[in-house]
């Protein structure tokens, strides 16, 4: 009998997870998106790439990521909660998994230079730190909201050897941000690698870095069986792009765990928007009655993005994962309740998760949550000054 | 319509034959005064013109367009608004649409082709639609009567020219070089390089756009291809100087395009 196959599968020929997913992209990108297809294909079957990576991430990223269980804050919301600490990856969030697989995958392609994107600046922070391990000439671009709001992970770019180029057009924040990368990556394609910092953009983007954070679900699930003998009840993270949410669902997918993905009201893909088609991938966007994509606003520059990644498109059209979201104030008074009753600052992103959390517990009563604490709040701190006086 | 003939290639063809360099200028719709623009355009020696449709996101242009798609957007022009002024426009010149794959994918394939014939246009350039990618929207062009014009870089292997040739309506619009639209101070190598891999592989007309920056470069260019696409270089001249800016410049190309038969 043959075993059933993943909800989590690899997409389709054509980079699809349903409907949804695909690689709409210029002419010019599509011989390399496909050398870049037949390189990771090739890689992730490949023994040696695979222990080569992971001995980085453990030597280098400090993989692997432990599991805290919130007495405190778990006992005032009547419920159990356990947090997947991938705040104390180096560099500070999940964003260095992916970003140590696809430097090591550019170096074994022969590329020399790397370009990113960045809204909360950890996956540019995590690109320049690859960039200057693996020695490769990095250039991230950053919106020019976000680089004033995230100034602390501008200079630290810097430090790293990066060059960081604030993004004016459109909205200024994390989707002006990937338009100019690709528009670096169309002129500067035969030497460069785009390194895309989350489960979006053109196949195979959505499916790589989805295995490269696939290590965070794998750890979860045995830390959990460890810990409490069972899968918990429901699996939380925050969603941008969706790369630490897939990261850790991939762990839980086929179980019958709740898998809750946190949007911000004011950039709610999948809560608020119909199927579209920006960045190289058919998902779930927000825009208007011509197609014109919409602006999103939150509090937090990494979950600042009209769009969301296609297989959480899919994850949604099949009724396997649910995507609420959550209000600005409600980010704040998390951030601050998570940092008083445990000793944690949040990053902002997965601060959503907590509001969540906090908001929903009442109907949650005696079960064990499971969150993917995405990053650290340091790179807030500023922010939070303005914000709270 | 005859099955099997494409009316815009039926004329470019017919023009490539009377030994005319082809010339197709880019114009942002929805600016302000725009229809002028085309008309000026159309005036003045234009064999096919190109109206962009403004979207948010426009990876393929450089800061010239990405300018006036902002600027049209902020005066309030959406798809309808910019096809409704299209329809009126009383010139001879066919005219196709350069617009990116959601302005297409939101309406729908059938909807969006029948908003284009109804307008009077003529073909659509999708510069975020690879050839993978194209077969729903090129079904709906298909069976409206509307030419796709398929998109060739330089980055393409051998192999897949030909394919993108074959799916091809009206012409093919040969990528100038490595990167997106806007102005440089000569014409890249790539340019003539992949227009000669083209002709190699098909008789459609081959046009070179992106990177093509004034009648010198047209001429270069033409010297392989069967003509030229002026994008950012018109766009500035109308932000500039209006219609007449579009005119003189689009009469300037022609001219230069002519005397070198
Ligand atoms: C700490 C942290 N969490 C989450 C995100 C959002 O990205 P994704 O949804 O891909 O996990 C970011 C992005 O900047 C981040 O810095």
């Amino acid at each position: 009998m043959n075993p059933t196959p993943s909800i989590m599968s690899p997409p389709s020929s054509t980079g699809r997870f349903g409907e949804f997913g695909g690689r709409f992209v210029p002419e010019t990108l599509v011989p390399a998106c496909q050398e870049l297809e037949s390189a990771f294909t090739e890689a992730w079957a490949d023994p040696i790439f695979r222990a080569e990576l992971d001995s980085i991430l453990k030597e280098y990223a400090g993989r692997p990521s432990i599991l805290t269980e919130c007495h405190q804050l778990g006992a005032r919301l009547g419920l159990r909660l356990l947090l997947k600490r991938e705040d104390l990856n180096h560099t500070g969030s999940h964003k260095i998994n992916n970003v140590l697989g696809q430097t090591l995958l550019a170096k074994r392609m022969g590329k020399k230079r790397i370009v990113a994107e960045t809204g909360a600046g950890q996956h540019g922070v995590a690109s320049a730190t690859a960039a200057a391990l693996m020695g490769l000439e990095c250039k991230v671009y950053m919106g020019a909201v976000d680089v004033e709001r995230q100034a602390l992970n501008v200079f630290r770019m810097k430090l790293l050897g990066a060059e960081v180029e604030a993004v004016h057009s459109g909205s200024r924040t994390l989707k002006d941000a990937v338009n100019e990368a690709m528009r670096d990556w169309v002129a500067t394609v035969e030497s460069t690698h785009y390194c895309l910092g989350s489960v979006m953009g053109p196949h195979p983007y959505p499916w790589m870095v989805r295995e490269f954070h696939r290590v965070i679900g794998r750890e979860a699930f045995e830390q959990c069986l460890e810990r409490i003998g069972d899968v918990p009840d429901v699996v939380v993270a925050c969603v941008g792009g969706g790369s630490n949410a897939l990261g850790i669902f991939s762990g839980f997918v086929d179980s019958r765990a709740r898998l809750i993905g946190v949007e911000p009201a004011g950039g709610a893909a999948v809560g608020r928007g119909q199927p579209g088609v920006v960045h190289g991938m058919r998902s779930y966007l927000m825009q208007d009655e011509y197609g014109q994509v919409s602006e999103a606003h939150s509090v937090s520059a990494g979950l600042d993005y009209p769009g969301v990644g296609p297989e959480h498109s899919y994850l949604a059209s099949i009724g396997r994962a649910e995507y609420p979201t959550v209000t600005d104030a409600e980010v704040i008074e998390a951030f601050q309740l998570m940092a008083r009753t445990e000793g944690i600052i949040p990053a902002l992103e997965c601060a959503h998760a907590v509001a969540w959390i906090a908001r929903e517990a009442p109907g949650m009563q005696g079960q064990t949550i499971l969150m993917n604490l995405s990053g650290r709040g340091d790179k807030d701190v500023g922010q939070m000054m303005g914000i709270l006086g | 319509m005859t099955p099997g003939l494409d009316r815009l290639e039926t004329r470019l063809r017919a023009s490539r034959a009377a030994g005319r360099k082809l010339l197709v200028p880019y114009l942002t719709g929805g600016l302000p005064g725009w229809t002028d623009g085309v008309r000026a355009a159309a005036a003045n020696g234009a064999d096919v013109i190109e109206i962009g449709l403004p979207f948010s996101d426009p990876v393929m242009d450089g800061p010239v367009i990405q300018e006036a798609s902002q600027r049209a957007l902020d005066a309030g022009a959406t798809p309808v608004s910019i096809l409704e002024e299209a329809r009126s426009l009383d010139v001879e010149v066919p005219l196709v649409v350069m617009c990116y794959y959601n302005t297409i994918h939101h309406p729908g394939h059938r909807r969006f082709a029948s908003m284009l014939t109804s307008a009077g246009i003529c073909g659509a350039i999708v510069p975020d639609l690879p050839l993978e990618e194209s077969g729903p929207w090129c079904a709906a062009a298909d069976s409206a009567g509307l030419s796709t014009i398929m998109l060739a870089a330089p980055t393409a292997p051998d192999e897949r020219l030909p394919l993108v040739c074959a799916r091809a309506r009206g012409f093919v619009y040969s990528v100038g070089l490595l990167g997106v639209t806007g102005e440089r101070t000569s014409l890249a190598a790539t340019a003539t390089a992949l227009a000669r891999r083209l002709k190699a592989v098909t008789d459609v007309p081959v046009i070179v756009g992106v990177g093509v920056s004034n009648a010198e470069q047209a001429v270069e260019a033409c010297q392989v291809a069967d003509g030229v696409v002026q994008g950012a270089s018109v766009v500035r001249r109308f932000m500039a100087d209006g219609a007449d800016g579009v005119g003189d410049y689009v009469a300037e190309v022609r001219q230069a395009l002519d005397s070198h038969r």
